[in-house]
């Protein structure tokens, strides 16, 4: 298929940005949508230009570092993937995808399509862990039964990929549903009750701190999430978040 | 003293470890706080190192090519990690995963390494479930296990399909306690392009930031590389698109041995290839052999009437098909390790029994596992007499539940239902059990400097099974590197702080910065990609699932040639001030097209089939084992480690005998 491609162009954080037109042709309907963008890239460097800078990785929906705002949705039309794996066979001959950014004031663009998240690292370092240190003497894996509900539950909270679609999705560009599903993680196991208190208050603060704005329960976070991570997450979170100033 | 010295403590193998830790020297918490380590590399192994060295006090800087330490690819591991806790009470013990990691490894492993590694599994475990590491559990909220290829018991531990990035995330965790401690910097986005040495010690590396371009110095008391496998040097492979050897690599060219470059494992289960776009393969886990059944058509008809869409794979009998590994090897079916396992996925589609457009494929078949599981169910729930209908759908939420993170991706890559039809598969690269040689102390052949995870060559041997990746990626990390590195750095707790304006940081900076300079300045005729597809092409052809004298031989000379042409035409677009995905290929294609000569040349010289390593000069000719590899351990039970001599092709061959003193040495019979 023949397709034009409308691409966010900005050489650097400085910079300003605008959409640039390209064609690409002969695109096969199995290939992914990154092989796409090599297809163009290569195009682009045969012809002496600068090829689209974009985050990418593993290429198997899990690395979380692919991202890309395609025709109005984080990681584009399909359900339940990343950019990386959406295939073209999603498109028809003739199409115009439109490809930016995740935007977000927490998420300034490095370069054309690549974007800066270390905000959600530093939510992880004011409290993403259990303080347990390494040893050869911590107690034997099975000492304390987990129901496997609550195992499998806080399972799919940690399945969340850290790759922000939830921010780009959300009109004020908050990230409760990332900071909900890590926080949710270890509320739903007995290991991570110990500095629950700590945890919620810290990564709340952090996240704040960063710029990301609040939760208005519109719900587009989890649609957009390539990993299905569910709203319920949000509100265990504010449960958490309430208790922990209650009890102080 | 020989420099391949592999420094293996005396004693009996089963207390080596323990003596070892007893008598080596520590210290002092005051003195941690002078200690500076880098570490290049965030996964398991180089994530849990850090947070480990730096919850023990040292000064910790991180380096990773991503933007963050929880993108690096050990994520992508899926099926699980294990670990003898002989907690399903099926005969499990330290000895018998010893046993099988060395026999797995076709007998090309350390002994001592491997005891440990078994030793140290179980404490993975524990220390990972007190992370928060939400393990997959039974119903009495106990750990639950499954099993992998080339074992008899079930010891791998498991988070659904995505055992990698618990594990991972559980690293980095720990990582992130540290960093907000102050004792991790994080350098994301950094590449690291060399080591420095100051009077033949490892002081640090020169790394260049990824988004401004900008060439920086870090000294430390010591280095360690955990950046992965090369397993990219065949362009295609279920490594991510960043993976790269450069660390590992640049390390060779100042000293450190490289070791067994040419046991790679190609992993038979993964999406078969659709294009010549295609940009990476995509591994299905291991673990779906435990129920799916391998197989393709018994005739050739059928083959035929299949490829041309006349015919479905799901209308052919069961005596139409060849369940050729349940055949060929009855003891351990679906189960073979892996090498094996490809090997015959090859020998079937080679033979013209390829199931898709390509010819290479095979069929991984779920429905029996999904009958027998609805019939179990339909049991389980009291429906008597259950309609075929009822039976699927009862069969089919087990798979589900089990693999359903794995048959969506498929579906989502493949475009075909694998409830309702056999996936595809074959054999792709995924791992590289060669890499960095080390001693005991996990020490490259450089003072100071270390190398853990897959990027050294230690614990696999010739062939690693399913499920020990993660395991020695971690237990490097968490309980082997934090002891072994102390007893080297107690050494240095009077050098004080290592300057970088020394004519060694000087030297090393001026060679990357050169490098560079030529890589933007150079303005040839074709994409960096170009020369990688055309190396990967040469790779897999002539050092892939089998090897001969003539191909090797080829690929050598080939793959000097494009070496050079690559200097002269390649092109590199943009500057090298700014985030250029091109310069950052350039540089490890650079790096690939010198790694794939030595591969060659060491495949060459590997005049044996061990493992990963299959020469067709080497098989059996007769018996019962006729036309399976032919390991010779009269004249190869050793590891080879070349030392770096100025062009791949003249490195020098050093010999580090294997002993075995536990494990007699066998034929590798799963018949």
């Amino acid at each position: 298929m023949n397709l034009t491609l409308k691409i966010w162009r900005q050489s650097n954080a400085q910079a300003k940005g605008k959409m640039v037109d390209y064609k690409v042709t002969e695109i096969s309907e199995h290939m992914s949508f990154l092989e796409m963008m090599d297809v163009l890239n290569e195009q682009l460097i045969n012809k002496g230009e600068e090829p689209v800078a974009f985050d990418h990785d593993c290429r198997e929906g899990i690395c979380g570092m692919c991202s890309m705002f395609i025709n109005g949705e984080a990681h584009g039309p399909d359900r339940g993937v990343t950019t990386c794996q959406l295939h073209m066979r999603m498109f028809k001959d003739g199409d115009t995808i439109t490809i930016e950014p995740f935007r977000a004031k927490a998420f300034p663009v490095i370069k054309d399509l690549v974007v800066d998240r270390s905000s959600f690292d530093r939510i992880q370092h004011a409290g993403g862990y259990i303080s347990v240190n390494t040893s050869g003497n911590t107690q034997d894996a099975n000492s304390i039964p987990i129901s496997k509900y609550a195992a499998d539950e806080a399972m799919d909270a940690a399945t969340c990929i850290g790759c922000g679609a939830c921010v780009a999705s959300c009109k004020n560009a908050s990230a409760m549903l990332f900071v909900g599903a890590k926080v949710s993680q270890y509320a739903l196991l007995p290991q991570g009750r110990i500095e629950a208190v700590d945890r919620v208050q810290n990564m709340v603060a952090q996240m704040d701190l960063e710029g990301f704005g609040n939760c208005t329960n519109t719900g587009a976070c989890e649609v957009e999430c390539p990993k299905g991570i569910s709203l319920e997450n949000i509100a265990r979170m504010n449960r958490e978040f309430l208790s922990a100033n209650v009890k102080g | 003293m020989s420099v391949l010295d592999s420094k293996v403590p005396k004693g009996p193998l089963k207390t080596k470890w323990t003596d070892y830790k007893n008598h080596i020297d520590l210290v002092n918490p005051a003195n941690k706080r002078n200690i500076d380590v880098i570490v290049v590399g965030t996964g398991l192994a180089g994530g849990s190192a850090a947070a480990t060295l730096a919850e023990l006090g040292y000064n910790v800087k991180t380096f990773c090519y991503q933007d963050s330490p929880r993108r690096a690819h050990s994520i992508a591991a899926q099926g699980g990690i294990n670990a003898a806790k002989n907690y399903q009470g099926d005969g499990d013990s330290t000895y018998r995963l010893f046993y099988d990691t060395v026999k797995g490894g076709d007998y090309r492993s350390r002994e001592a390494n491997v005891y440990r590694l078994a030793e140290v599994s179980a404490n993975i475990i524990d220390q990972c479930v007190a992370q928060g590491v939400p393990f997959a559990r039974d119903y009495g909220g106990l750990l639950d296990n499954r099993s992998f290829g080339g074992v008899l018991v079930s010891r791998t531990f498991y988070a659904k399909g995505q055992t990698g990035q618990q594990l991972l995330l559980g690293a980095y965790s720990a990582m992130n306690r540290q960093i907000a401690r102050g004792k991790i910097t994080p350098f994301n986005r950094h590449e690291m392009l060399d080591v420095v040495k100051v009077n033949g010690k490892a002081r640090g590396i020169i790394a260049r930031n990824l988004v401004t371009g900008e060439i920086e110095r870090h000294s430390a008391h010591a280095v360690v590389i955990a950046s992965g496998g090369y397993g990219n040097v065949y362009f295609l492979s279920t490594n991510a698109m960043g993976s790269n050897a450069t660390a590992a690599w640049k390390i060779h060219k100042k000293g450190a041995f490289f070791a067994n470059p040419c046991y790679t494992q190609i992993h038979p289960t993964c999406i078969p290839r659709s294009g010549d776009y295609q940009s990476k393969l995509t591994l299905m886990s291991e673990s779906l052999r435990n129920d799916g059944r391998i197989w393709v058509p018994k005739n050739m008809e059928d083959v035929m009437a299949i490829r041309e869409g006349k015919k479905k794979p799901t209308d052919l009998s069961e005596d139409e098909r060849d369940y050729y590994l349940e055949r060929r090897y009855p003891a351990f079916g679906n189960l073979v390790p892996r090498d094996v396992a490809s090997r015959a996925a090859k020998e079937r589609c080679d033979a013209g029994y390829g199931v898709n457009a390509t010819g290479e494929a095979v069929y991984l078949d779920f429905a029996s596992a999904i009958e027998r599981y609805g019939i179990e169910q339909a049991k389980i729930h009291n429906i008597t007499n259950a309609s075929a209908d009822k039976i699927y759908e009862l069969g089919a939420a087990i798979v589900k539940a089990k693999y359903g993170n794995l048959f969506q991706m498929y579906e989502k890559i493949v475009d075909q239902d694998p409830y309702k039809t056999p996936m595809m598969i074959y054999p792709a690269v995924h791992y590289t059990m060669g890499g960095v040689w080390v001693d005991y102390n996990l020490m490259t052949t450089v003072e100071g400097l270390y190398c853990i995870g897959e990027a050294n060559f230690s614990d696999h041997g010739a062939n690693r099974l399913g499920a020990s990746a993660l395991m020695q990626g971690l237990a490097d990390g968490y309980f082997v590197l934090p002891y072994t590195i102390g007893d080297y750095l107690s050494h240095e707790i009077r050098t004080g702080k290592i300057a970088t304006d020394t004519p060694e940081f000087d030297a090393a900076e001026k060679e990357v910065t050169d490098k560079i300079n030529f890589f933007v300045n150079n303005k040839g005729s074709h994409s960096v990609d170009y020369y990688h597809k055309k190396l990967g092409n040469i790779m897999w052809e002539k050092c892939g699932m089998s090897r001969n004298a003539k191909g090797l031989k080829e690929a050598m000379s080939e793959i000097k040639a494009l070496r050079e042409d690559f200097y002269k035409n390649v092109s590199v677009p943009g500057t090298a001030t700014e985030l250029n995905a091109e310069l950052e290929k350039a540089g490890r294609v650079a790096d690939f097209l010198e790694l794939g000569e030595l591969f060659a040349k060491d495949a060459l010289a590997r005049e044996e089939s061990c493992g990963g390593h299959f020469r067709e000069e080497s098989v059996e000719l007769g018996g019962e084992q006729e036309g399976e590899a032919k390991r010779n351990d009269v004249d190869f039970a050793f590891v080879s480690a070349w030392e770096y001599k100025g062009e791949p092709g003249d490195a020098v061959l050093h010999k580090e005998q294997l002993e075995f003193n536990e494990i007699e040495l066998k034929q590798r019979s799963y018949k």
